[in-house]
C-alpha cells in the first residue's frame, strides 16, 4: 500500500484519503452553517411558524420579523382599525392583521448608528496610533521595546469586567458615561494593542533599504514614511482596521455596562427586543441577520489575513 | 526665490555628501525624538484608559468605597477586602466553574480543531472554499449569536431539541439544556466550542503547514509507519502552535462574560456562574465596589501569572 502511495509523491495524499477528509469537513461545515441558517430562516418567519413545534422548515416567507424590528407598535380594537385609511406598504398591512398599529419607529435605527459610529470612529483612531507606534517600535531602537510591547500586550489579558469598574467610575466623573465618545476611547484603547502587534509585523516585513534610498534621495525621516512606508503597509493596514472593526462591532460586555440609552450599542439592545408575550424571535433574529451581514462581508474580504489577526501577528503564513 | 532654491541646492548637496546617519539629524527631527513621538500617543492611551483605572481599581480594593454612594466618606480596610474574597465560599465555586469550562472547551476545541485541520491538511478540492466558511462562527458576536442559541435550545420550539431528541428518541420536553442542572453547564461549551473551534484549526492548520516536506520524505525513505509518522512529526512539530492556541482560547475563556450573561445569566441557580459573572453582580448589582476590585485583581494576576508561566513553557517547546 504504501509502496503504491509512495510511487508518486509521499507528501501528497492518495486520492481515497483525501474523498474521505473532504467529506468529513464538507458535514461540519455544513452541520456548523445551521445556526446561522436558522438565524435567517426565522428573520422571514412568522411569529406563529417561528414557535411553533415540529420546527418550520417549510413555510411561507413573511417581513413580519423585520417590520417589528424597526417600529413599536400597539394593540387597538377591530372597529377602530377598520376606521383607519387604507394601510400605506407591507409593513401597515401585517401590523393591522394582528390587530395593531404601528406607534412609531422603534431604536434598533439609532443603536445599529451608534455601533457604526463608535466601531469606525475607535478603528480609525487605534490604527492611526497603532501605525505610528508599529513604525516607532519596527525602525527605531527604543529603550525597553519589548517590556513596553509585552505591556501593550498585557493590557488585553484584563477581564472587561475587571477593567469596567474603574473606567464606570472614572467615566461618571468626566461625563463620560453613556456617551459615544466614552465608548470610542474605551474600545480604541482595546484594539490599539491589537493594532500595534499586528502592525508591527506588517511594517517589519517592508525592507528598510526602501526609506534608506528615499532619504538619501532628500526625503526626511517623515516624508519616506509617508511617501514609502504608508502605501507599502496599505493591505497591512486594512487587515488590522478590519480586525478593530470586527471587535468594536461584536463587543458587549462594555457596552452593556457603560451605556444604557443615548450611547448603547446593536449587541446590549437586540436581546432586549421583545413583543408581546416574550422574546419576539423573528424581529431578534432580523436584527441579528442584518448585524451579522457586514462581518460574514469582511471575514470573506480577510481570509488570507485571519490566522495573523486573531494571533496578535504570532503566526504568519 | 532663486535664493532660497539655492539655499535647498546647496542643503541638498550637504546632506548628500554627509553620511546617512548625520544627514537625519540635520533634516527635521532626529530619529529618537521621531520615535517617542510616534510611541508616546498610544502608550498615553493606555496609560490613561487601562493602567490609571488598573491603579484605581487597586487602591479601591484596599476600601469599602461602594460606587452607589459616592458621597459615603470612604476608609481603608487593609487587607479586608481581599481576605474576604479568598475566604468566600461562592468565589471558590465560581472559580471552580470557570476552570470546567475552560477545561472543556479546551479540550474539545484542541481535539475538533486539530482534526479539522489535520483532514484539510489533505489539500482535498474545494479545502480552501470549506475553510472559509467554517472559520464563519467565530468572526460573529458572542453576545448576539448567543442570544440566538437560547431560541435554538428552547425545549419545545427549538431547533436543537428537536434535532436531539429525533436523534436519541428522548421528548423534547426533558432536553431543558437552560434549565437543567447538568446540562446548563454543557449548553454553554457547546456554545464556545461551536464558535472557537474554528479558531483553534486555523492555528493548527499553519502548524501543520509549517512542515517541510522533506521531513516526511525522510521519514518514508526509512519506512517510518503513517501512525509513527504522525506521532514523532506531525504532533511534535504542530505543538507550539497547539499551545498557542490553547493560551489564547485559555485566556480569553477565563474572562467569560457576554455567552454565558445571554445564554443563562450564570443560572440555573448558580452552576454556570463563571468568575466574570460573580465579579458583575459584587461590582454593578451588590456596589461593593471595594470588595470587586479586589476579586478583580485577585483574577487579574491570576490570568497574568498563569499566561506568563505558559508562555515560558511555550517557548522550552519552540526551542526544541
Amino acid at each position: 500500500m504504501s509502496a503504491a502511495n509512495s510511487a508518486h509523491s509521499v507528501v501528497e495524499p492518495s486520492l481515497s484519503s483525501k474523498r474521505i477528509a473532504g467529506t468529513i469537513v464538507v458535514l461540519y461545515a455544513l452541520i456548523t452553517l445551521i445556526p446561522l441558517v436558522w438565524i435567517f430562516l426565522t428573520s422571514i418567519k412568522s411569529p406563529p411558524d417561528s414557535i411553533s413545534y415540529p420546527p418550520k422548515i417549510v413555510f411561507t416567507p413573511s417581513l413580519e420579523g423585520y417590520c417589528n424590528l424597526f417600529t413599536t407598535r400597539t394593540r387597538q380594537t377591530p372597529d377602530y382599525i377598520a376606521s383607519l385609511p387604507a394601510p400605506v406598504g407591507a409593513c401597515d398591512e401585517v401590523t393591522r392583521k394582528r390587530n395593531m398599529v404601528i406607534a412609531g419607529p422603534s431604536n434598533f435605527l439609532p443603536r445599529f448608528v451608534n455601533s457604526l459610529v463608535i466601531a469606525f470612529g475607535s478603528t480609525f483612531l487605534a490604527v492611526f496610533l497603532g501605525t505610528l507606534a508599529a513604525y516607532g517600535f519596527s525602525r527605531f531602537k527604543v529603550p525597553l521595546a519589548d517590556d513596553l510591547l509585552f505591556f501593550i500586550l498585557s493590557t488585553r489579558m484584563m477581564p472587561p469586567i475587571a477593567v469596567a469598574i474603574p473606567i464606570y467610575l472614572m467615566y461618571r466623573e468626566l461625563g463620560l458615561s453613556d456617551t459615544a465618545l466614552g465608548m470610542i476611547l474605551l474600545y480604541t484603547a482595546v484594539n490599539v494593542s491589537l493594532a500595534v502587534w499586528l502592525l508591527k509585523g506588517f511594517i517589519d516585513e517592508i525592507p528598510r533599504e526602501y526609506e534608506e534610498a528615499a532619504m538619501i534621495d532628500g526625503y526626511t525621516r517623515l516624508q519616506a514614511f509617508r511617501k514609502v512606508v504608508l502605501p507599502q503597509a496599505t493591505t497591512g493596514i486594512a487587515a488590522t482596521a478590519i480586525f478593530c472593526l470586527i471587535f468594536a462591532w461584536n463587543e458587549y460586555a462594555f457596552a452593556a455596562l457603560l451605556t444604557s440609552g443615548e450611547a448603547q450599542t446593536a449587541p446590549p439592545f437586540i436581546p432586549t427586543i421583545i413583543g408581546e408575550g416574550g422574546q419576539d424571535w423573528p424581529a431578534v433574529a432580523a436584527g441579528t441577520t442584518i448585524f451579522l451581514i457586514p462581518i460574514l462581508v469582511f471575514t470573506i474580504l480577510l481570509r488570507k489575513q485571519l490566522l495573523r489577526g486573531i494571533t496578535f501577528g504570532a503566526v504568519r503564513k | 526665490m532663486s535664493h532660497s532654491s539655492i539655499v535647498e541646492k546647496a542643503a541638498d548637496a550637504t546632506a548628500r555628501a554627509t553620511p546617512v546617519s548625520v544627514a537625519r539629524r540635520v533634516r527635521g527631527l532626529s530619529d529618537r525624538a521621531i520615535a517617542w513621538l510616534f510611541i508616546a500617543p498610544a502608550i498615553t492611551l493606555l496609560l490613561a484608559i487601562n493602567i490609571f483605572p488598573l491603579l484605581w481599581a487597586v487602591y479601591l480594593s484596599f476600601t469599602n468605597y461602594r460606587a452607589n454612594r459616592p458621597n459615603a466618606p470612604v476608609q481603608g480596610v487593609g487587607l479586608g477586602n481581599y481576605q474576604r474574597v479568598l475566604n468566600d465560599p461562592d468565589i471558590w465555586l465560581a472559580m471552580q466553574t470557570t476552570a470546567h469550562f475552560v477545561f472543556w472547551t479546551i479540550v474539545l476545541q484542541t481535539v475538533i480543531g486539530f482534526t479539522l485541520a489535520y483532514l484539510i491538511d489533505r489539500k482535498f478540492r474545494g479545502h480552501a472554499f470549506w475553510t472559509t466558511i467554517i472559520l464563519i462562527p467565530m468572526m460573529l458576536s458572542p453576545a448576539v449569536v448567543g442570544n440566538f442559541w437560547r431560541f435554538l435550545y428552547e425545549p419545545q420550539i427549538g431547533l436543537f431539541a428537536y434535532a436531539v431528541s429525533l436523534i436519541s428518541g428522548i421528548p423534547t420536553s426533558e432536553i431543558q439544556m437552560l434549565g437543567n442542572v447538568t446540562l446548563a453547564p454543557w449548553a454553554i461549551i457547546i456554545v464556545d466550542t461551536w464558535m472557537w473551534t474554528p479558531y483553534v484549526m486555523l492555528i493548527c492548520l499553519a502548524g501543520l503547514r509549517s512542515i517541510p516536506d522533506y521531513i516526511y520524505e525522510a521519514a518514508e525513505v526509512d519506512r517510518a509507519s503513517p501512525w509513527r509518522q504522525f506521532w514523532s512529526i506531525t504532533v511534535p512539530m504542530a505543538l507550539p502552535f497547539i499551545m498557542l492556541a490553547v493560551l489564547f482560547r485559555g485566556i480569553e475563556n477565563f474572562k467569560m462574560f457576554d455567552m454565558v450573561t445571554l445564554l443563562t445569566g450564570g443560572g440555573p441557580g448558580s452552576v454556570t456562574e463563571v468568575a466574570s459573572i460573580t465579579l458583575k453582580r459584587a461590582a454593578f448589582e451588590s456596589w461593593a465596589t471595594g470588595r470587586a476590585s479586589a476579586f478583580a485583581i485577585i483574577l487579574f494576576v491570576a490570568v497574568f501569572g498563569l499566561a506568563n508561566i505558559y508562555v515560558k513553557a511555550l517557548n522550552k517547546v519552540k526551542q526544541r
